[in-house]
Order: C-alpha cells, then structure tokens, then sequence
C-alpha cells in the first residue's frame, strides 16, 4: 500500500493557456490555411473598426467637418481625388474610408448583439425544452417550427417595419438599432434551441445526471451547470456562422430601407445611399462599402466553416 | 399513407393559420384602422358607424375568424394608399416575380450541376479545388451586392443589358410577359443573375457531395470494370442517381426565392411583388403587407407539403418517421 501512483490531481496542473496551445482545435486551426487568412482579415477589420476615431481622417457624424467643396471626389490614385480623402467622398462631402470604418462599428456591433441575445433566448427555449420535455418542449418547437417556414428576410421586414411605426418618434432612432438586434434573434434562437435541445435530450438521461438528481440538486442547476456545457460545442458552431447571417440581414434591411437610418449608416446604409449615385458616375460611394461588407462577411463565414470542420468529431 | 398525408396537411394549415394570426397582428400593433381611414375632424357617431361597418365592435377571436375566411376567400381588402383591391394589385405583379424566379432557376440548374459533376470527378485538380473554393465566396455574398456589382459591370462600364425595369411585356390573357420580347429578355438576365448566384453554389455543393457519395457504391465500379466510357459513367449513370435531392432542394427553394426576389427586385427596380410589398412597407400600407406575407407563405407551405408527400410515396420508409 506504500506505492501507490500519484493521483491525477497531483500532477503539475496545465494552465488554461497551454490547455489551449496544446488542443486540437489550435493544431487544426495551424493546419489550416483559409482559417488563418480568415482570422488575420477578420481581425484587421475588428481593429480598423474599434479604432476608426484615431484612424479615420474625419469624423463622419459631426457635420461642421463637412465641407460641401469636397463633394463626389474620386479616390487619391484617379485625376482630382485628393488627400486626406483615399477612397474619395460622397456628395455632402463625406469621406469615403471613414464613412466605412465607423460603418463596419455599427454593423458588427449589431451582429454581435444579436447573436448575444438569440443565444440567450435559444440556448434558455433549448434547456427547458428538453430537460422538461412534455408540453413545454410541444408548445417551444411548435413556436420554432413556425418561425422557419415563413421566409427568414420577411420575418426581419415585418417586425423592423412594424416596430418602426409604433415606436413613439423620439425613440424611433435610438430604438431601432434595438429593433433590428432583436428582429434577427427572433429567427435565429430556433436553430440554437434545436441543437441544445437535441443534446439536452440525450444528456438527461446519463447517469452523471440521474445521480446529480439523486443527490438532490435543483433543475436549474442540473440544466446550467451540468447539462448546458456538454452541449456548448455545436453551440458555438453555429454561433460563429449566424454571425456572419445577422452582418448580412442587418446590411440587407439598411440597404432596403428598413434598417440603420442615414444619420447613423451602418455598411448597408452606405451601399443604399451610394447606390443612387451609381449612374451618375460616382462608383466609389457605393463600390467601397461593398467590397468592405463583403469581406467581412466572408473572412466570418470561412472561419466559421473550418471551426465546423474542426468540432466535428466524424471528420477527424 | 392516409395518416401521413393528414398529419402533414394538418401541419400545414396550422403554419398558416399562424401565418394569418400574424398578419392580423400586423394590423392591431400599427393602429387603430379607424383612425387611418378617417380624418381628424370625423365625430364620435362616424367613427362608431365605422367600428361597425368593419366589424371592430365585435370580440378578438371572431375578428380574427372574419380576417381567415376573407382571407380564405381572396379578400384582403383595399390598400390604404391608393384604394385599390389587394389581391387584384399583387396577382398584376405576380407573373414578373415568377418568370425572375423560374429563369433563376434555370440558370442555377443549368450552371450548378455540370460544375458539381467536374468538381466531384476531378477532385485533385486545382480548377476544381480553386471552384470549391470560390462556392464558398458566393454563398456569403450579400445578393443585393451582387446585384450592385453586375450593374456597375455590365450597364454602367460597359453598357451592355439594361440596369432597371422589364423591358416590353406582351399580354397573354391575364399573364403579363416580358420573355417574348428582345427588350424584355435582355433586362431579365442581370436580375436572374444575381438572383441565381447563391443558388448555382447550393446546386453545386449539393451535386458534388452526392456524385462523391454515387462514385464510390459498387455499381459504379462495375460499370468501370465492364469498360463503359468514363463520360458516360460521371453523366448517365452516377448523375441520375444524383438528381433526385437537386430536384427536391429546387422545389423547396422556389419558395424561398419568391420570398427573397424582393431584394433584387429592390435593386432591379423590377416590378414584382416584392417591390410592391417594400413599397408598401415604407408607407406602412398594411393590407398589402399582410396579403403578401399570406400569400408567399402559402406558396412556401404548399411546396414543402407537396414535396413532402411526393417523397412518401416514392419511399415507403418516410411514412413513419414523422417526428
């Protein structure tokens, strides 16, 4: 009895940074090309976007800085673009590059929220529905069932458009970043309720829980702390990818008018405003702000796709 | 079979009818319709003959039971904006947005399986590494970017194919058509374009991922071993047993492309339904919204079911696994 081996315990525990130095998901991330360049640009545009008051040459918001004599300037690289403006101006005299980086603020800064909440919203509907089962998960996914077999985008329309009108006007512009955050959670929490349900389902039914419920712990701790983790990987899948969907819903409703109002434009905004002046020969108002979104989007959905890759464990 | 068929239709009249509950909800949230239709100036016994003229004196449910069977009916009443009936504004549309959504598809058939056929059989190659590659690029492209884009390229540079519009349609009984045209089908190509573009990638992922999963079964190898030709191995026999998803995910997408025409049409200025339903939504036209939220849900549904069951009876195993 004198020789027994260390327990697990005893071992010189790994700090949470090797832990993730030494996952799979970072040597699979290291293999992959597409993800790295993904992450590198996605990055990038984070960084432009959180510091465009240092970067951008002006603020596009404070209109004394705009001077109408500086209207519709091409790019510095054709005749008659002039600096500080690289990417020309629109015609109020708008720069261009800073009109998008604080753009790409306000349309990330909505994709994030929305994903926070339907997250919330989902991975809540999800637990109850499948840890209690019965009529509550009947009457959740019914819901859900719903909500997907009306086209996602006229969702999105009817709730802003509505919303819109019954908000009482001193509030119309404050709320309706508020009203878009939560016209696009309304879709997406169902596929996160699914997918948490599903695992929840499966969970419940191991006996790590059976013996938790033995032992007397209440249900919300049995669902939060027990069951809500072992179903976080296919979560946090499908939280990368609708990420990339709530960028593009948001920019779709700018652009059809439904969305961001032109006083505080987000990417979508810009291409609907710039898109007027497509045929009077002023490209660049709407071809940047195009190009940026659809970077953005892009370098999101490509590393949400490897992570899908990499978090499954059939590919492996 | 009979049990099937009713549970699915059952399922199907449940989502429309939430459909209709919402619609009609559209209608309570934005307001009192008494205030919208009258002035200002009207008195108390104005407004109370209206109430109940439209019925607004009686309880919720029976309300809302009025709004089903007008609905039911076709009746959708009159648009608050220019007082013309709803149905008769929306079925004036429907034919642009339909002929746009049928020359889509065509176009992502037509691309989207022979790409899905080469990228599957010469997988190793970098054309098709590189096609895989770029799928990935188009199904995150914004559609109205696309649509943006084609304009700037082919109407403004290079003035080829008209930007806006349908061109000249020819009246066929109540169906307007814009493809019997030389104008009209010069300005359908960039909308069906761009229009397609998502689609193209979602045909030709679909046909790829079958075609690998066909390609590996043991008939193929047979057919190999007896020394049929390599082309008519990939395209008779392995893309037959292919087509039979490409043709149900096109059945349902249809639908949802219906739905989502709008944006292009947005960007086209095509005069479909979804112009007229996001020129409804900016003056808050509510009658034309809900019609137009019934009506593609409807033909949303209708595909799903009809796909659905035609799935059944081909494949007995499917009646059981309603879930």
């Amino acid at each position: 009895m004198t020789d027994i081996p260390a327990p697990i315990s005893a071992r010189k525990p790994k700090s949470r940074r090797e832990m993730f130095f030494d996952s799979d998901l970072w040597w699979s991330f290291r293999k992959s090309k597409p993800a790295i360049g993904a992450a590198i640009v996605l990055l990038l545009v984070i960084l432009a976007a959180i510091l465009a008051p240092v970067l951008s040459p002006q603020n596009p918001y404070d209109l004394a800085s705009l001077e109408l004599w500086n209207a519709e300037l091409p790019p510095v690289w054709m005749e008659g673009g002039q600096m500080p403006f690289i990417l020309g101006t629109d015609v109020q005299g708008r720069d261009i590059l800073s009109g998008i980086l604080y753009g790409t603020r306000i349309s990330i800064f909505i994709g994030i929220a929305s994903v926070i909440v339907s997250l919330v919203i989902g991975v809540l509907a999800g637990l109850t529905a499948g840890f209690y089962g019965g009529w509550v998960d009947n009457v959740l996914m019914r819901l859900g069932d719903v909500l997907l077999s009306i086209p996602i985008i006229l969702v999105a329309i009817l709730v802003t458009s509505v919303a819109q009108a019954i908000l009482p006007p001193q509030l119309r512009e404050a709320g309706i970043s508020i009203v878009l955050v939560m016209a696009i959670a309304l879709y997406s929490w169902v596929q996160y309720a699914r997918v948490v349900r599903a695992q929840a389902m499966v969970e419940r039914r191991k006996e790590y829980v059976q013996a938790s419920r033995l032992v007397g712990t209440p249900a919300r701790r049995l669902m939060l702390n027990h069951i809500l983790p072992n179903t976080l990987t296919p979560v946090f899948v499908a939280a990368t990818l609708n990420f990339g969907l709530a960028i593009l819903i948001e920019a779709t409703l700018s652009f059809l008018g439904v969305g961001m109002p032109p006083n505080q434009p987000s990417l979508g905004t810009l291409i609907r405003v710039g898109n007027q002046y497509l045929f009077s020969g002023s490209w660049w108002i709407v071809l940047f702000p195009s190009i940026q979104l659809c970077i953005l989007v892009v370098a999101v959905n490509m590393l949400g796709d490897w992570l899908r890759d990499a978090l499954n464990p059939k590919l492996r | 079979m009979l049990a099937f068929l009713i549970k699915r239709s059952a399922n199907a009249v449940f989502v429309m009818l939430s459909v209709s509950f919402i619609a009609f909800m559209i209608f309570r949230f934005v307001g009192d319709p008494v205030d919208l239709m009258l002035n200002e100036q009207a008195t108390q016994a104005q407004r109370d003959e209206l109430r109940i003229r439209l019925g607004l004196d009686e309880p919720f449910i029976m309300q809302f039971g009025t709004f089903v069977s007008n609905a039911a009916q076709g009746d959708f009443g009159i648009s608050f904006r220019n007082q013309q009936d709803v149905l008769g504004m929306i079925s004036e549309r429907f034919p642009a947005t339909f002929e746009l959504v049928i020359v889509a598809t065509i176009i992502s058939l037509v691309v989207g399986i022979p790409l899905g056929v080469i990228t599957a059989i010469r997988r190793q190659t970098w054309y098709a590494e590189a096609m895989q590659f770029v799928s990935i690029i188009g199904v995150s492209l914004p559609s109205f970017v696309v649509g943006i884009g084609l304009i700037l390229i082919f109407s403004v540079w290079l003035g080829w194919l008209p930007a806006f519009g349908r061109g000249e349609t020819v009246q066929l009984g109540w169906w307007s058509t814009g493809l019997l045209t030389h104008s009209g089908r010069m300005s359908i190509i960039l909308p069906a374009l761009s229009l397609s573009l998502f689609q193209i990638t979602l045909v030709m992922r679909l046909v790829r991922a079958e075609m690998l999963e066909v390609l590996r079964s043991d008939f193929i190898k047979f057919a190999r071993a007896r020394g049929i030709p390599a082309r008519a191995i990939h395209f008779r026999h392995a893309l037959r047993n292919c087509l039979m998803p490409v043709v149900t995910m096109t059945a349902m997408q249809i639908g949802g492309l219906i739905a989502f025409a709008l944006v292009t049409e947005t960007v086209f200025q095509w005069p479909g339904m979804g112009l007229l339903f996001i020129q409804a939504v900016t003056f808050v036209d509510v009658p034309i919204m809900a019609a137009y939220l019934c009506i593609v849900a409807l033909i949303f549904v209708l595909l799903n079911t009809i796909v659905d069951i035609t799935y059944a009876m081909i494949d007995p195993r499917l009646r059981g696994a309603e879930k």
